[in-house]
């Protein structure tokens, strides 16, 4: 039982830091303002590896872990939910898939330009919600028909596409079985450039206002055969593999935020005076940051057990259903609290504990929202 | 071909600066960083190597725990580290301190066409000396305060800033150049470099390692071969504080621009 | 060259202060170190000698005697017309060694900070950097640490009154101490001072004529200078004097808000006072002004008679650059920043408000007057 950092990952974590103050921190403000997305930060994400470091070296990637991966989205986090959410949905939804269920063929063509450290690469995305097919992914109404020589022709619409129209590599899902539901559905890789896939609606958000969501529009748009991703029909198994993942990068953000808004409280605190002394010497406040510290680091170690079980092989769905249930949680309420000991200045914008409320809300609602992890916690516990 | 880079560790005096009831420094309180300027010495080193595929050695004169920044700077991309580290070369004011580097450079090996690089000045200290004693040491030709660096075969040409404008000086290697902030934005680490970084080899040069070097002399090293030696330190009292204005408004700003006028600054 | 420095320390006489020249022309800050290379010479009881190197630069000899010096050596060669570290390194190396100055003063520009430990280390001396203050006498010393030092008053008291080192004071560690160098077994006892800090000496036209020259007959030739200076460019923008001038309006991490108002509302408040503008780190850092502008330990020391700080909140590093101007006034939103601890002058508010209405009342106070 070790519940220290491996060396390099504590390294990493002050790498990862650094980036966050010098890079992300600066920008925050800006890029929510703005609703923009922060392509400067992408490019140096993308430098230094941070766009793919879960990935071996072998495949392309930074060569490092999920441990890793949750440190770079919690420390980035910290000072900008929007730039962990990008990390977060490219790298385990957009590239972990093809990595996971791609053939050599496709992981060489589709994954590395994603995960390669160096500027201008590749960023990836994934397909699977729908207007009518949130929670309920076998309500899918996009339909992928294969053709007489193996190819297939899309037809369909997604919503609420994180990274959608900047992404280059899409993972998508449509049903190819309707009859079969969940077991009809399979995963394809779309282009950019695909003839008849267009961008919808960029949606103006509450929060990770400069993450870009997008609609996503397919018009008989034709995949080849090896456009296919795993098997026909197995797409249900990789939609939720890749959430089970993904819910670990959730996790790590809603951490993040949470500690950045309790970092700049207790900053607060110890300067601002009211009543001839400074806020950190009112008990009542001394006891909700004793509160908030104390949810904090329980995140933290469910963040960080579900990341190390993926690590070593052992299972981790619930696991990371745990983990984003009770830090996104922690995320919302600490961000909430964090406000109130703002007072006025926490409401208005010039100081960062609104955005990082709004920022938290969303880490209770995406890749699967605080309901499903219950199903999901329950179904493990319950089977 | 070699970029050697010397590097310190140093408090991080820009947070929080703990003083002990001595008047000295409380270090051990205090977080410990990379020189700033000596960041700009190894990202020019490293862009050098970027250019030419040459080695980058950095190196350190500290405690056994500096390695840990030594391990930082291999993670940036540096080949090589050495800590230079023995209780004789404990005190060294500047002048036994370049004595100490210098003979550490010359134990890496200082060829025809390497460049030593170092920062124009720790924040610890601010002397700014140690660059251009080592130079002399090494009996090698010195830029300082570069801010812009070019080398073409031997021929090193660099944009040395003055106060009021810059020379643009060459010299031929092997030369030690010290950089300054505007040289360049140090990169940071890479996640791979830090996988990497603990396979890479640190050297550690004790006194024994350096003591057949003409340099290395008690007369010369250590506290008692420093020719400069601390007298007093002491911290200066605080300004008394001043006086608050009631408000922020028309009468506060009035009332400020008649003290003033009382002071005869108006 | 340590056999140099093995003689006797006795054998040693006279204050001399690199008289540093760019094209001709001197450079402002000798003149501080004038005034105070006057003050040792006087309190030792020994010469004042200005070392003076160029190429034609006989005609400035009478300007170091009106400015204090009784003797000037003067190295004259197109090779020291343009600084080289070699070239200035070797001459004053070689005259050091046969004159034997007691103390060496160089102003702590950046090429006295590139000059003055080479020859420190080539001379087996000791050198202290960028010093504030210097003594050799010991109750001018015991009086500087009562004014300046929280130091016990007995402990000052017991300070050896004979001692006759010279006590160079400085700043360190971000000017969170203070630390006093001695370089008791070596000379020349050697020093970079740092511009801007200590006063200039006054020109005294009748001093001038009163002055003894020496020539340097040096050896010195092209294959003893190892750099090549390509060029020398003034560059064309205008830096600011921020340790000349009398009032400076500095701008911190408070402007980020509205940076060209912020900024555009200082130049207005400065003007009103003949002024200039300067910036704290954060301002430098985040590319608001450029690096000229700097006041604190990083960047220039001022001490104007007046400061005012807009939206600065006073790091410790910013306060060593500016606590000592002669009154202070601070504009800061949070009424518990720490430079309402140095401020002569604090208000507390916004100064996108506050600054508008200051440059009317002093208006209005001018007019009035």
């Amino acid at each position: 039982m070790d519940f220290r950092l491996t060396k390099e990952e504590a390294l990493f974590q002050k790498m990862c830091r650094e980036f966050a103050l010098n890079e992300v921190e600066p920008i925050a403000a800006e890029i929510d303002e703005q609703e923009r997305y922060p392509e400067e930060t992408v490019q140096k994400l993308m430098k230094y590896g941070l766009m793919g470091i879960q990935f071996p070296k072998e495949v392309g990637g930074s060569g490092g872990n999920y441990v890793c991966y949750s440190i770079a989205i919690e420390e980035i986090s910290r000072v900008c939910g929007t730039t962990g959410a990008i990390i977060s949905a490219h790298g385990t939804l957009g590239a972990w898939p093809i990595y996971a269920f791609g053939t050599p063929e496709q992981k060489e063509k589709w994954l590395r330009p994603l995960i390669e450290p160096k500027e201008g690469a590749k960023v990836g995305a994934f397909g699977l919600t729908e207007p009518n097919a949130g929670t309920d992914s076998a309500a899918q109404q996009t339909i992928a028909e294969k053709q007489e020589d193996g190819s297939y022709i899309l037809n369909g619409t997604k919503v609420f596409i994180t990274g959608g129209g900047r992404a280059d590599t899409y993972v998508v899902f449509a049903m190819t079985d309707k009859a079969k539901g969940n077991k009809g559905i399979s995963a394809f890789i779309v282009d950019k450039d695909d003839p008849g896939f267009s961008i919808g609606k960029i949606e103006h958000k509450m929060g990770i206002r400069g993450s870009q969501t997008a609609e996503l529009i397919f018009e008989d748009v034709h995949l080849p055969a090896d456009r296919l991703l795993g098997k026909e029909n197995g797409g249900f198994k990789i939609a939720m593999m890749t959430l089970d993942g993904g819910r670990i990068g959730i996790a790590s953000q809603a951490l993040g935020i949470a500690q950045g808004a309790l970092d700049k409280a207790i900053q607060y605190m110890k300067e601002r005076v009211q009543f001839g002394k400074t806020l950190d010497k009112f008990q009542g406040l001394q006891w909700m940051v004793a509160d908030m510290y104390t949810q904090i680091d329980a995140a933290r170690l469910l963040v960080r057990r579900a990341a190390f079980n993926h690590d070593v092989g052992l299972p981790f769905t619930k696991e990371a259903a745990m983990a984003k249930l009770y830090a996104s949680e922690v995320a919302m309420d600490v961000t909430t609290k964090c406000v109130q000991i703002y007072g006025g200045y926490g409401y208005i914008r010039e100081y960062p504990m609104e955005r990082m409320m709004r920022d938290a809300k969303i880490t209770e609602i995406y890749e699967g929202t605080s309901q499903v992890q219950r199903m999901v916690i329950a179904g493990q516990v319950l089977r | 071909m070699k970029a050697i880079v010397c590097v310190k560790q140093v408090p991080d005096t820009s947070g929080k600066v703990a003083v002990n009831p001595d008047g000295t420094l409380n270090r051990a309180s205090m977080e410990t960083i990379t020189n700033p300027d000596d960041l700009n010495a190894v990202e020019a080193a490293l862009k050098l190597k970027d250019e030419t595929g040459c080695k980058v050695v950095v190196i350190t004169m500290g405690p056994p725990p500096a390695e840990g920044m030594l391990r930082e700077l291999l993670a940036r991309g540096a080949d090589e580290a050495v800590l230079v580290s023995a209780r004789e070369f404990g005190g060294s004011d500047t002048f036994a301190t370049s004595q100490i580097l210098a003979a550490a450079v010359k134990k890496v090996g200082l060829e025809d066409d390497d460049i030593v690089f170092c920062g124009r000045q720790a924040i610890d200290g601010d002397t700014a000396q140690v660059g251009s004693q080592i130079a002399e040491k090494l009996g090698v030709p010195q830029i300082s305060y570069a801010a812009d660096i070019k080398k073409e075969g031997n021929t090193v040409t660099v944009k040395r800033m003055l106060e009021d404008g810059y020379m643009t000086i060459q010299a031929k290697t092997p030369c030690l150049l010290t950089c300054i902030k505007e040289l360049n934005a140090p990169r940071y680490m890479s996640l791979s470099g830090i996988m990497d970084c603990y396979a890479k080899p640190v050297a550690v040069y004790d006194y024994n390692t350096l003591k057949d070097d003409p340099l290395i002399d008690p007369t010369t090293i250590g506290l008692k071969g420093s020719p400069t030696n601390i007298f007093k330190s002491f911290t200066p009292p605080q300004k008394g504080k001043g006086k608050m204005l009631e408000g922020a408004d028309k009468a506060t700003c009035e009332t400020l621009a008649a003290e003033l006028l009382k002071k005869h600054i108006i | 060259m340590a056999e140099f420095n093995n003689t006797n320390l006795a054998d040693f006489s006279g204050v001399w202060v690199f008289w540093e020249q760019r094209q001709g022309k001197l450079q402002p800050t000798v003149l501080e170190l004038m005034s105070e290379g006057r003050k040792l010479a006087d309190d030792m009881g020994v010469e004042l000698c200005g070392l003076l190197l160029g190429k034609d630069v006989d005609g400035m000899a009478k300007e170091l005697g009106a400015y204090g010096a009784d003797k000037v050596y003067i190295a004259d060669s197109p090779l020291l017309e343009t600084y080289t570290t070699d070239a200035y390194a070797k001459v004053i190396c070689d005259t050091v060694m046969e004159k034997k100055p007691e103390i060496m003063l160089i102003a702590a520009t950046n090429i006295g900070r590139d000059l003055g430990p080479r020859c420190a280390a080539r001379l087996h001396t000791g050198l202290t950097a960028a010093c504030t203050h210097l003594d050799v006498d010991v109750e001018k010393y015991a009086a500087f640490l009562k004014e300046a030092s929280t130091l016990p008053e007995a402990q000052i008291d017991a300070l050896d009154r004979s001692d006759r080192n010279l006590k160079m004071t400085r700043p360190a560690f971000g000017g969170h101490l203070m630390a006093t160098i001695i370089c008791p077994r070596f000379r020349p006892q050697m020093a970079t001072v740092r511009p801007g800090v200590l006063k200039k000496s006054e020109y005294d036209e009748a001093k001038a004529n009163a002055v003894v020259v020496e020539k340097l007959s040096i050896s010195l030739s092209e294959a003893d200078i190892e750099t090549k200076v390509l060029e020398v460019v003034k560059e064309a923008k205008e830096l600011v004097d921020l340790t000349g001038a009398e009032v400076v309006v500095s701008v911190g991490r408070g402007i980020s808000k509205d940076v060209e108002t912020g900024i555009k509302l200082a130049e207005e408040l400065a003007s009103e006072f003949g002024g200039v503008v300067g910036g704290s780190r954060a301002a430098i850092d985040s590319g608001w002004l450029t690096a000229d502008h700097q006041v604190g330990q990083t960047g220039k020391t001022v001490h104007p008679k007046l400061y005012i700080a807009l939206g600065i909140s006073g790091a410790i590093q910013h306060k060593a650059g500016m606590q000592d101007s002669e009154c202070i006034i601070a504009v800061n939103k949070a009424d518990g920043a720490p430079i309402f601890d140095v401020a002569d002058y604090g208000i507390c508010g916004d100064l996108f408000k506050v600054v508008p209405m200051m440059i009317d009342a002093i208006k209005a106070a001018k007019a009035a007057k």
